[in-house]
């Protein structure tokens, strides 16, 4: 024993293992998957290397770079792999909306890709800058009432006259024009996170409270009457964005993650039961009430019953899965095209096609994974803002990913959500880096070894 | 809260690993059953991707595919298509009909034995082709059925009768499969809605797909269920009067001129020679008619037949009483006969007694033009026994030599033949015939059926319409 005591004491005179190296390297490899994708699209569909491949390689691979040396400078200690995890998503999903252009027309005149690759310079500076500006996360904690401020005024935003407007069905988009271009954007996608951020503040401050158990029914503690406030806010706030703004989709995310974010900060399993008792209470009503929520379900149960009407994106999408089999008919082989949104909500089912169920479980494993580092964030986690933060962003990322995919797949009704890092759209997708910069940010302060902190203190 | 993250966590899992079972679904178990939906474009377009396989009849393309500059990149072509659309069917966006749809995988060059090949171009990366499809039609014959038909609604079918090759398939007003084989689907559908509603059902084969009573040519059927019994011989003498009383009915059958056969007295070659149905009727009710379906189902009635095309079944019904057997025995009350059936009987009676399986693809090749199969005749039945099919020839050819069936007659050449004029409730009658030569060494056996009399309306007989056709396709086989 006496021999060996010296070791941990030589060892912590060298800097403390921070994994960023790791990091590196799993980014060459995230870097090469993507570029490998998008060089076999051009080769199978144009049979050169186009011009939109040059672009791709230096811009995705300059934009990897700076997200890592932010990293390196601003977060050392973060997970080295959750960076790894998004980049690949979002590379492929270049390829895809990229092969998806292609599939629309051999030179596109206005090609997605490209305004998604700005998307996804734009989504990287706003890593960096997240990065930046909050060096500490629990500053966040600060903020909680102007995040519920913030977050209900972006969810409100679409309903406002004139930079409101309807696509689609749903009216969840603000139109905003800049320089002569109109962008539409998606303000839930922001809001998403702010109200994460005021979930966790407030989940803190009162979750002691909101823990108390008043009553024992059926070996369920049930909370005290009053402190049912909070949950029926919620509860009520969803309905209202499926009520106003047809959004069904983020109306049962915004639920399902407030139930799941008072469970973890109260540790009380009654908060799961109320939360899924409201759930179907609001389900059957909205059933009752809305044509369109019938119409989703009925679209469920039989897509076949009038496959060239309503039934006719989810009947695509399935064809587009059973088609590509277990390998894949390979990426620019397909007819992943006759999936209307396919670049959007449906990108799923393009990489089904093309890629196979070996394409969608690789897929499904890295958001498994992002979600996984994200949780596993939340436990490391020393502060309780911190832990609820992390679980609540990882939580959004599954709950997203379940929804959408799942609707795509026909596991359950379809209600609109863009597949977080692949699907074409810039709010999800600079949203989204964003929500990963919050999740570093925590996994830094999480990961680091306690003299570090000290040293960084000292200095 | 470490216990209730790593809950949500493991919860969140569980939701991910939903979605992967759901995939596994989907791709593995009900992938199969989604390709093969109707609304799944993607098998049809990845088919127009490449040179689909020829059907061949001889040496002749009559379906072939050519490269075009639209997305779908090839585009079918039939020459001669209104000729031998009974045959090859059509290919169109929304599906196929006929050999195209029968021979597909081979054609579009998916059939497993095609494996090799298909390994070779993914690897060599050329075009994979579709094989090739020869047909047993007879150009010639095809054409004289064609010709002879003559725009009639009706139907020929001409039999190899010594190996069960199909010679002829015609049915006529036909259509030209090219309206269907356009990329257009607009110009398709409009083109099928025309063909679908037009009053002469061009889109109908009624050489396979059709049944007809059979008239007086299932007398053919009940004189060999006669002779095969032992009680009767070709000169078995029959009364043949004017009117036969029914048992048990008011009902009564009489001849076609309401007069007698000859005397009212017949022997049975004499019987079918004047096709005398008051003879038939007193032998259908002496045999019974278990006798008689069970020599019917020995030439092939109440059974679906695969050429590969589909071939509905003719009938010979179950449970009839004593009136309904001696209407049946003169191929009325409810017995339905196909042209390809009553080929078959004649070419059954002209091979010793054996119907063979009748087939319409010769062979098929793969892309390098190699045999991937030949077809080798195969025997479908015994219908009756050599001395029987003797003595039949020898009546069939009695009457065309000298009775009814004297259109038939080819100068130097012995035919078998027998006429039929069927009732069809209030219409105007069917006339057929079915014929085979030469009877000592059969190279043909043809059945002609000629609905409502075709142009020659209420004075229309078999021997007048129907016998003429039956003679032209023979000849051509013949030549």
């Amino acid at each position: 024993m006496s021999t060996t005591a010296a070791i941990p004491a030589a060892v912590s005179t060298r800097a403390p293992k921070n994994r960023r190296g790791t990091e590196l390297a799993l980014l060459f490899f995230a870097y090469g998957i993507a570029l490998a994708a998008f060089a076999q699209v051009d080769l199978v569909v144009l049979d050169e290397l186009s011009t939109d491949f040059t672009t791709f390689a230096i811009v995705f691979g300059v934009g990897l770079v700076i997200a890592h040396g932010s990293l390196r400078w601003l977060a050392p200690y973060a997970d080295p792999i959750l960076l790894p995890a998004v980049s690949l998503l979002n590379g492929l999903g270049l390829a895809m909306i990229h092969r998806l252009d292609l599939a629309e027309d051999p030179s596109p005149p206005d090609p997605d890709y490209v305004a998604q690759l700005g998307w996804f310079v734009l989504g990287v500076g706003l890593f960096v800058a997240v990065m930046l500006l909050v060096r500490d996360h629990r500053v966040l904690q600060r903020y909680t009432y102007t995040a519920m401020l913030v977050g209900l005024l972006l969810l409100v935003l679409p309903l406002l006259p004139f930079i409101g407007t309807e696509i689609n069905g749903a009216r969840i988009w603000i139109q905003l024009s800049l320089g002569g271009r109109s962008f539409s954007f998606q303000p839930a996608e922001i809001a998403k996170i702010v109200l994460i951020i005021f979930f966790a503040g407030y989940l803190v401050l009162k979750r002691d409270v909101l823990a108390l158990a008043r009553s024992r029914v059926m070996g369920i503690d049930l909370p005290r009457g009053r402190d049912l406030g909070p949950i029926l806010v919620a509860w009520a706030a969803s309905l209202a964005v499926l009520v106003f703004q047809r959004d069904l989709g983020t109306s049962l995310l915004f639920f399902g993650l407030f139930v799941a974010m008072l469970y973890i900060a109260t540790e009380r399993r009654s908060w799961i039961f109320i939360g899924g008792l409201l759930f179907a209470g609001g389900a059957f009503v909205a059933y009752q009430l809305f044509d369109h929520v019938q119409l989703r379900v009925g679209i469920w149960l039989d897509p076949f019953a009038d496959e060239s009407g309503d039934g006719f994106q989810i009947a695509q999408s399935l064809y587009g899965f059973a088609s590509g089999g277990v390998l894949g008919v390979g990426l620019g082989q397909g007819h992943p095209d006759f999936v209307p949104f396919a670049k959007t909500d449906f990108i799923m089912a393009a990489f089904g096609e093309e890629l196979g169920l070996t394409g969608v479980m690789a897929l499904l494993v890295l958001y498994a994974i992002i979600i996984e580092r994200g949780m596993r964030t939340a436990v490391a986690c020393r502060d309780a803002f911190g832990k609820l933060l992390a679980a609540g962003l990882s939580t959004a990322v599954g709950i997203q990913v379940f929804v959408v995919v799942g609707g795509v797949m026909k596991l359950i009704p379809l209600t609109g959500l863009t597949t977080p890092f692949l699907s074409y759209g810039g709010s999800s997708l600079i949203a989204n880096w964003a929500l990963v910069a919050l999740l570093l940010r925590v996994s830094d302060a999480a990961r680091r070894p306690p003299e570090a902190a000290r040293r960084e203190v000292a200095a | 809260m470490n216990a209730t993250i790593r809950r949500t966590a493991v919860a969140l899992g569980l939701l991910i690993l939903a979605l992967m079972v759901n995939a596994n679904v989907l791709a593995v178990i009900q992938n199969d059953e989604l390709r093969a939906r109707d609304g799944n474009r993607r098998q049809i377009i990845d088919e127009y991707d490449q040179q689909r396989g020829s059907i061949l009849v001889g040496r002749r393309e009559v379906a072939n595919s050519v490269p075009t500059d639209e997305r779908l990149r090839y585009l079918r072509v039939y020459s001669d298509g209104e000729t031998y659309a009974p045959a090859t069917g059509y290919y169109s966006v929304y599906g196929a009909t006929g050999i195209e749809r029968t021979q597909n995988d081979l054609l579009a060059g998916s059939d497993d034995r095609l494996f090799v090949d298909r390994l070779t171009t993914l690897f060599s990366g050329q075009q994979q082709q579709g094989g090739t499809v020869v047909l047993t039609l007879d150009a010639d014959a095809q054409r004289a059925a064609v010709d002879g038909l003559n725009g009639q609604e009706g139907a020929v079918v001409a039999l190899d009768p010594q190996t069960g090759a199909i010679l002829a398939l015609a049915s006529t007003p036909s259509f030209d499969p090219n309206l269907l084989a356009s990329h257009d689907p607009t110009e398709v559908s409009e083109n099928y809605e025309r063909l679908r509603k037009d009053p002469g059902s061009p889109l109908l084969n009624r050489s396979i797909q059709q049944v007809y009573p059979p008239g007086s040519l299932f007398k053919v059927v009940v004189s060999a269920a006669a002779l095969s019994s032992g009680e009767y011989t070709p000169g078995t003498d029959i009364p043949g009067p004017a009117v036969l009383n029914l048992p048990d009915t008011s009902a009564t059958i009489s001849n076609f001129d309401d007069a007698p056969c000859l005397d009212g007295e017949v022997t049975l070659t004499e019987a079918l020679a004047l096709s005398c149905n008051t003879a038939f009727a007193k032998i259908g009710l002496d045999l019974g008619a278990d006798a008689l379906r069970s020599q019917a189902e020995k030439f092939g009635f109440n059974e679906r037949l695969d050429v590969p095309l589909d071939v509905v079944p003719s009938i010979y019904p179950d449970d009839l009483n004593a009136p309904q057997t001696a209407q049946s025995a003169i191929g009325q009350y409810d017995v339905r006969a196909t042209a390809m059936q009553m080929a078959m009987v004649g070419a059954g009676v002209a091979n010793d007694g054996v119907v063979m399986s009748p087939y319409l693809v010769a062979e098929e090749r793969a892309p390098d033009l190699s045999a991937l199969s030949i077809t080798e005749p195969e025997a479908l039945s015994r219908a009756v026994s050599p001395e029987v099919a003797a003595e039949l020839r020898d009546m069939m050819v009695t009457v065309v030599s000298k009775g009814t069936g004297g259109s038939a007659t080819i100068p130097g050449v012995s035919v078998g033949g027998k006429t039929g004029t069927a009732q069809d409730g209030n219409r105007l009658p069917h006339v057929w015939f079915m014929a085979f030569a030469p009877a000592e060494d059969p190279q043909v056996a043809v059945a002609v059926i000629v609905e409502n009399g075709g142009i020659l309306g209420d004075d229309a007989t078999g021997g007048a319409v129907a016998g003429p056709i039956a003679r032209e396709v023979m000849e051509a086989v013949l030549q």
